[in-house]
């Protein structure tokens, strides 16, 4: 799809590309989830269930971020964007190839391949912040997923080691896993740890994060906050796996938990007295990676709530990047000195900005609320009372310093010195974050029972020891 | 067989101290251009039995770190029309002198690595953790654009190095999709560092910093 739209040459068909594509995966997910068998599958390529809720929320989170985009390229008809529609269509693409992926070879050069796809996308802006922004994500992340590279290495070699035959097949190696040479298996989850929490965006290897997704068109930035993360979380997901059947799960705890609790300090710390609303979405999805290796570090009673937290953080993530986009491009800047009053400049955008803040930190009736609570819950049951109580604490702190900038933004009146864009909600940038926050709210209400029982799934394939 | 292995990786080490002192980049670009195809040779003399996927990843390997990406970064270079690496933040000599010291902690390092038997007497892990951890110095105390791609290609020879030990373990497909994401890093970098130089007229990555706390 990606060489159909650089052939394209109509600057304002183009992007129709987009919802055509979505709609054609969306529905082949659907398809690929409800019907298991009719697939064909090899060891290189299978949709195990972790990989499933993963593509489920990629898909659906860019079948609404396309129709944005289709509003927000028109906004944009003054600049070319062709390489914006080729990169977001491979990027689906990639990403899929992440969740299919069986081969830990093979699901590296997919996330390298994120990277380099994303890169142009964050670049679209074309200033020197842009740039910037850019040059950062591409060397931090390169840099990051090399050293994975080299951790996939150890893992392999850790078979060689131990005089079997050495292999990448994620099968495989989880067969092999209680034998492999421990030293080896350390040294690699400790270097995959620091290169698939660099494209996380966990701390301290958080630094591109705000910057990217600063700079970044919002709809990237939905895509780069519920997408690229979620990938990078499942390959971790993957590499945990490995260990826990290894019987190193007290080892590989140890490191998630503070990770995650150092995240989510670490955010805290910089969302208090932010003064750019999209910045500190950024130290928000810091925030919520810490969360998600925090739930698997707790591991067994945490894991239901740490994959529900995937979908849910995913979904509230798209909901505030699209209403932060819009409400950026009708002030024309993010530093809440100059944005106040979003409510009443664009109610539309200005509401779900708000509700999405409200879900994000956790309250209820919204889906984070639930899969949050389920983390708490499995915390408790695991006897790990400091973890919980930190991880509440700390969810103040963050509720506080991001309601102080939220707040500011979308209450008061809006100045009259505004000379921007007459920019309002239209139905193309509206409607897709509308839907995305109605899907949060019913997460929060109901689960329907094909999601839970995926869920389920998951976790008890990810507890099971071959 | 060992013998031939370990002179290529010497050579490869040397180089690498090579990288570290030298000011010109359109010499560093031509020695880790080298390094890049030297390395694309030892396959070849790892595998006892030659099989196509062997030759072909070889070729792969040389074609695209000894040619390909050169001339990319070359003329990205001529471009921005600089000549030299200056005022890095460790001085040429004392990054000589750390280069040194990472190699010499990697050599005695790897001695106490539990191995396995056949890999003891090659230098493939010594001269893998050493390229990384140069690749690191030079990431870290440079400051254009195009040197710090230039550790980022050390890191990842470094990488490719281990990566000798496992080398049935990792299918063609995958060998050639590491190899293509290589390339087209470098391609995506070298047209942002295009774009940094025609923005800030440098490339000096001091300049980018505007956006912090």
């Amino acid at each position: 799809m990606a060489f159909v739209a650089l052939a394209i040459p109509s600057n304002r068909y183009r992007p129709l590309l987009l919802p055509i594509t979505a709609i054609a995966h969306t529905s082949m997910t659907v398809f690929a989830l409800t019907r298991p068998d009719l697939l064909t599958t090899n060891e290189w390529l299978m949709l195990d269930p972790p990989g499933r809720i993963v593509l489920l929320l990629v898909s659906t989170l860019f079948l609404l971020c396309s129709f944005y985009t289709v509003g927000y390229l028109k906004i944009k008809v003054d600049r070319s964007n062709r390489a914006f529609t080729a990169c977001l269509l491979s990027f689906i693409g990639v990403v899929s190839l992440v969740t299919w992926s069986h081969h830990l070879g093979l699901m590296w050069v997919a996330i390298e391949a994120t990277t380099l796809v994303t890169a142009p996308l964050i670049y679209f802006n074309q200033n020197q912040r842009s740039i910037e922004a850019t040059w950062k994500y591409l060397l931090i992340g390169s840099v990051g997923i090399a050293l994975a590279l080299l951790g996939t290495f150890f893992i392999a070699y850790a078979s060689l080691h131990e005089g079997l035959e050495s292999t990448l097949t994620f099968d495989d190696v989880l067969r092999i896993a209680p034998k492999l040479s421990k030293p080896w298996l350390h040294a690699g989850f400790i270097l995959l740890l620091v290169g698939y929490g660099t494209k996380m965006g966990l701390a301290p290897m958080h630094t591109w994060k705000p910057d990217a997704y600063g700079e970044a068109p919002g709809v990237v930035g939905a895509l780069l906050a519920g997408g690229v993360t979620s990938c990078a979380f499942l390959a971790l997901l993957r590499f945990y796996h490995i260990c826990h059947v290894a019987g190193d799960s007290d080892f590989t705890a140890k490191l998630l938990l503070f990770l995650g609790i150092f995240s989510m300090a670490l955010a805290g710390v910089f969302m208090v007295g932010q003064r750019d609303f999209k910045r500190m979405l950024a130290y928000s999805s810091v925030e919520h990676m810490g969360i998600l290796v925090l739930g698997l570090g707790i591991g067994g009673p945490a894991l239901f709530g740490t994959m529900l937290h995937v979908i849910t953080n995913g979904l509230t993530k798209g909901v505030l990047f699209l209403s932060a986009g819009n409400i950026h491009r009708s002030f024309g800047s993010k530093s809440t000195d100059q944005v106040r009053g979003a409510l009443r400049r664009l109610p539309l955008s200005g509401t779900l900005f708000l509700a999405g803040f409200l879900a994000i930190t956790g309250s209820p009736p919204f889906g984070p609320f639930i899969s949050e609570f389920a983390i708490l819950n499995g915390a408790f049951a695991a006897d790990r009372f400091v973890v919980a109580g930190l991880f509440l604490f700390l969810l103040l702190v963050v509720f506080i310093g991001m309601g102080a900038t939220v707040l500011h933004v979308v209450q008061g009146r809006a100045g009259p010195a505004e000379n921007q864009v007459p920019y309002r909600d239209g139905f193309l940038t509206a409607a897709p974050a509308l839907v995305c926050m109605l899907l949060v709210l019913m997460l929060g209400l109901y689960i329907p029972p094909p999601l839970r029982r995926l869920i389920e799934d998951a976790v008890l394939y990810l507890e099971a020891k071959p | 067989m060992t013998d031939a292995l370990n002179a290529i990786l010497v050579i490869v080490l040397v180089m690498n101290l090579f990288v570290l002192g030298t000011s010109r980049i359109l010499a560093v670009i031509n020695t880790v251009a080298t390094q890049g195809a030297l390395l694309g040779v030892i396959p070849l003399l790892v595998h006892t039995h030659l099989t196509i996927s062997v030759v072909l990843t070889s070729v792969a390997a040389i074609v695209l770190k000894g040619v390909v990406i050169p001339s990319i970064m070359i003329r990205a270079l001529r471009d921005a029309e600089i000549k030299r690496e200056v005022e890095p933040l460790i001085g040429l000599l004392p990054s000589i002198m750390l280069g040194a010291l990472a190699t010499a902690f990697a050599l005695l390092f790897a001695g106490e690595l539990p191995l396995a038997g056949e890999h003891q007497s090659a230098l493939l892990v010594p001269t893998s953790i050493a390229s990384v951890l140069v690749g690191f110095i030079i990431l870290t105390s440079r400051f254009k654009a195009l040197s710090q791609v230039i550790g980022y290609l050390v890191l990842e020879n470094g990488i490719f190095i281990f990566g000798m030990l496992l080398i049935d373990a990792m299918p063609l497909l995958v060998e050639m999709g590491v190899l293509l994401d290589l390339f087209v890093g470098i391609f995506v970098i070298c047209i942002i560092v295009n774009h940094i130089n025609r923005a800030f007229s440098s490339l000096d990555t001091r300049l980018l910093a505007s956006l912090k706390e």
